[in-house]
């Protein structure tokens, strides 16, 4: 079998690669060049860097493996940039990993296996599958820390029976010891922060400088709609957001809500964040269809706990999400992941919390 | 492993190697001394520029300026002309040049000279009297290279130089010949230009080595700045054994050029007719009647030139898309762009490029194996 190990230039993946030779597999590396810098360069700082491409180079040299880096620009900038700076101006939270992995690696990337001569597509994702006589099953990491099954729940039985994640087994410090023991280069490398395109200046200067129209002044408001401040955009926000938000009153105040409309940024008490449940859009099943029961549980970031829920149906692949409890920051964009147990049932992105405190 | 990709650079001659030899030994000094070990070093560079002032056709051997490759020998043409005697004076050159080139022309812009880009057509050739017609009374240097390092396609310098005199004759007219050496007759009288640069790599010579000819009476402000070598117009210990090399190179690559135009022409032309035979939609992209004979840079329509270079290189044939970024990534190239092909189009372009030690078999294998790769691709 030949592997096409999806190399990022950081440990998990420089691991995956060597333990898919270890396997007694053919090895392919690629690196996705998936964003460019100023003058079309690739960027010096943060992710997806020249140094990122060496570090993986380096790795698949010392390993012995062919090493390529493919032109993924355009499809990046159409599913994961332009997205998420059009989901920020919209007022949601979105997680552009979430997308990464929907829309570049595990549809036109994968897609690209075949005709690259490969078998399978391998990536350095900490997460685990299982094969049973109902199909593919995707679960939680044996390292719970490191965790990644929230931002690959969009994957199917299709993709899941053309992809392997073979450091999904390890805990990290297993990885960072292999690594080493393998003499690669990335094995103390620090882990990538998320949204690998915005470097070091962060995202709001990001969106600020690339997307101007997502940053035009606004009203900061109460929950009872009384003028409290004043804002340089709703990019500089988010739903659960407690600093920075310029206004001096009594009491901790939260983003509550942002309503891009008419560009106002609503904020309230610890009460006002909660929510009983929410809404959610465009969910998938890793099955191919839903669960037969309503008990489940959602996670609604990445890197936080699941909650027990109750899911029921509204029509398409709409969903209405009842959490046991009231849950706080329940942010419209970011993905809601429905688990049994450590099992990825499925997911979508949030559309609206509901039920509000 | 059948190595195509000779225009990116190519094998190591053995008479260079074995010139070199010595220099890399016993025969360790710096030309710039006054003792014995010094004169053997120097002696040799300047044995070794002679020759090459005769095989480009130069009046003086001392119009030979030995630089650390073809890119800096076109820095130091074009930034050192735009910028003599502390001017600012302009640059006409054409849109498909190498970037050593085009980006010291920006280079010089950024300093305030004048830039002016000369577009090509469909094939890629300029028109001379388009080329004349952009130069202004500002312009220091005309900048168009003999043939194109991607699609091999060969730029009329003679025409366009003797055009830009008719306008402006103390405009110095700088041809980019790092590509055309090996196989076109290059010279001062053939190109009628001021200044050729040329890279050792790509004649068979070593790396990090090249030179530039400065036809006497051309003023050049430097670009490396030192201890004064080369009459000040190129600082920096000289890379003796390199130098060396290259020119020896140099002498086997004129003395072979008969012998290797038919002979990789040969190569090439069975390449082309046995993968069209196979593949009749592919295209090739310079004009048949004028491209370098190792070039052969094609269209494979609905390919992806990206997955193309890939599976060839698992199947042990290395050709490029004659054009990639720092990462390595195939990227769109500014050749193509300026022919007007579209980014579809353009990524869909593959060079293959033959070199002195192509055999005319080499190229049915080499068709053989493309057209597997793309059966498998189908």
């Amino acid at each position: 079998m030949r592997a096409l190990v999806a190399m990022s230039g950081g440990v998990d993946s420089s691991v995956a690669a060597a333990l898919m030779l270890e396997a007694g597999h053919e090895v392919v590396g690629v690196t996705l060049k998936q964003w460019v810098g100023p003058g079309g360069a690739m960027p010096v700082a943060g992710c997806c860097t020249v140094a990122d491409a060496e570090d993986a180079r380096m790795v698949a040299g010392r390993l012995g493996i062919p090493y390529y880096v493919l032109d993924y620009v355009d499809e990046f900038r159409a599913a994961v940039v332009d997205a998420f700076a059009s989901e920020y101006a919209a007022g949601r939270t979105p997680n552009p990993c979430v997308e990464c992995n929907r829309r570049v690696r595990f549809r036109a990337l994968l897609a690209r296996t075949d005709e690259l001569g490969c078998d399978v597509l391998v990536t350095g994702h900490h997460v685990r599958v299982r094969r049973d006589e109902a199909g593919y099953h995707l679960l939680r990491a044996r390292d719970r820390e490191k965790d990644q099954s929230y931002v690959l729940h969009m994957l199917g039985q299709r993709e899941l029976a053309a992809t392997e994640f073979p450091v999904g087994e390890m805990t990290k410090t297993a990885v960072r010891e292999r690594a080493a023991a393998l003499g690669l280069r990335t094995a103390a490398k620090p882990d990538s922060q998320d949204l690998c395109f915005v470097g070091a200046a962060g995202y709001r200067d990001f969106l600020r400088n690339g997307y101007p129209a997502a940053a035009e002044p606004g009203p900061i408001v109460d929950t009872t709609g009384a003028v409290v401040g004043s804002h340089r955009g709703t990019i500089d926000f988010t739903i659960g957001q407690r600093r920075g938000l310029g206004v001096a009153l009594g009491g901790r105040r939260y983003v509550v809500a942002i309503r891009p409309g008419s560009r106002t940024v609503v904020i309230g008490s610890e009460d006002d964040l909660l929510a009983s449940g929410c809404e959610v859009e465009g969910a998938t099943f890793v099955a191919g269809r839903p669960p037969a029961y309503a008990k489940v549980s959602v996670q609604l970031r990445y890197r936080s706990r699941s909650v027990p829920a109750t899911m029921e149906p509204l029509g398409g692949d709409r969903w209405n999400v009842r959490f046991s409890e009231p849950q706080a920051a329940v942010a419209p964009g970011q993905a809601a992941v429905f688990y049994d147990g450590v099992e990825v049932l499925g997911g979508g992105t949030i559309g609206r919390a509901t039920g509000r405190g | 492993m059948l190595y195509l990709d000779h225009a990116a650079t190519t094998v190591l001659r053995p008479e260079a190697r074995e010139a070199m030899v010595p220099y890399l030994g016993e025969k360790y000094g710096n030309p710039s001394g006054l003792h014995e070990v010094s004169r053997r070093a120097k002696h040799a560079i300047e044995t070794a520029r002679e020759q090459a002032a005769e095989l480009i056709g130069a009046a003086r051997p001392l119009e030979i300026v030995f630089t650390g490759g073809g890119t800096e020998a076109d820095n130091l043409a074009v930034a050192g002309a735009a910028l003599a005697g502390g001017g600012r004076g302009g640059v006409v050159t054409t849109a498909v040049e190498h970037e050593a080139v085009l980006e010291t022309a920006r280079f010089v812009s950024r300093l305030g000279c004048p830039v002016s880009i000369v577009g090509v057509d469909r094939s890629g050739r300029i028109d001379p009297d388009e080329v004349a017609a952009a130069v202004s009374p500002e312009t220091a240097v005309v900048s168009v290279m003999t043939a194109n390092n991607e699609t091999g396609t060969l730029l009329d310098v003679g025409d366009a130089a003797r055009a830009v005199r008719a306008a402006r004759p103390d405009v110095a007219v700088h041809t980019d010949a790092v590509q055309a050496f090996i196989s076109e007759d290059v010279t001062v009288t053939s190109t009628g230009a001021d200044l050729i640069a040329l890279a050792s790599h790509k004649l068979g010579g070593p790396k990090g080595v090249g030179m530039l000819y400065v036809r006497s009476g051309v003023e050049l402000e430097p670009v490396v700045h030192g201890g004064g070598q080369e009459l000040g117009r190129r600082s920096g210990t000289h890379n003796v054994a390199g130098i060396v090399g290259m020119v020896a190179a140099m002498e086997r690559c004129v003395a072979d050029r008969d012998r290797f135009r038919s002979r990789i022409g040969a190569a090439r032309d069975r390449f082309e007719a046995a993968l069209r035979q196979g593949r009749p939609d592919v295209v090739v992209n310079a004009p048949p009647d004028g491209r370098l004979v190792q070039h052969s840079h094609l269209r494979f329509p609905g390919v992806s030139a990206e997955t193309l270079l890939i599976r060839l290189d698992q199947s042990g044939v290395a050709a490029s898309a004659g054009s990639a970024c720092q990462s390595g990534a195939v990227t769109t190239s500014h050749v193509l762009e300026a022919m007007g092909f579209g980014g579809t189009e353009a990524a869909e372009c593959v060079r293959f490029s033959f070199g002195w030690v192509t055999v005319p078999d080499d190229g049915d294998h080499a068709a053989k194996q493309v057209l597997a790769v793309l059966e498998e691709l189908a």
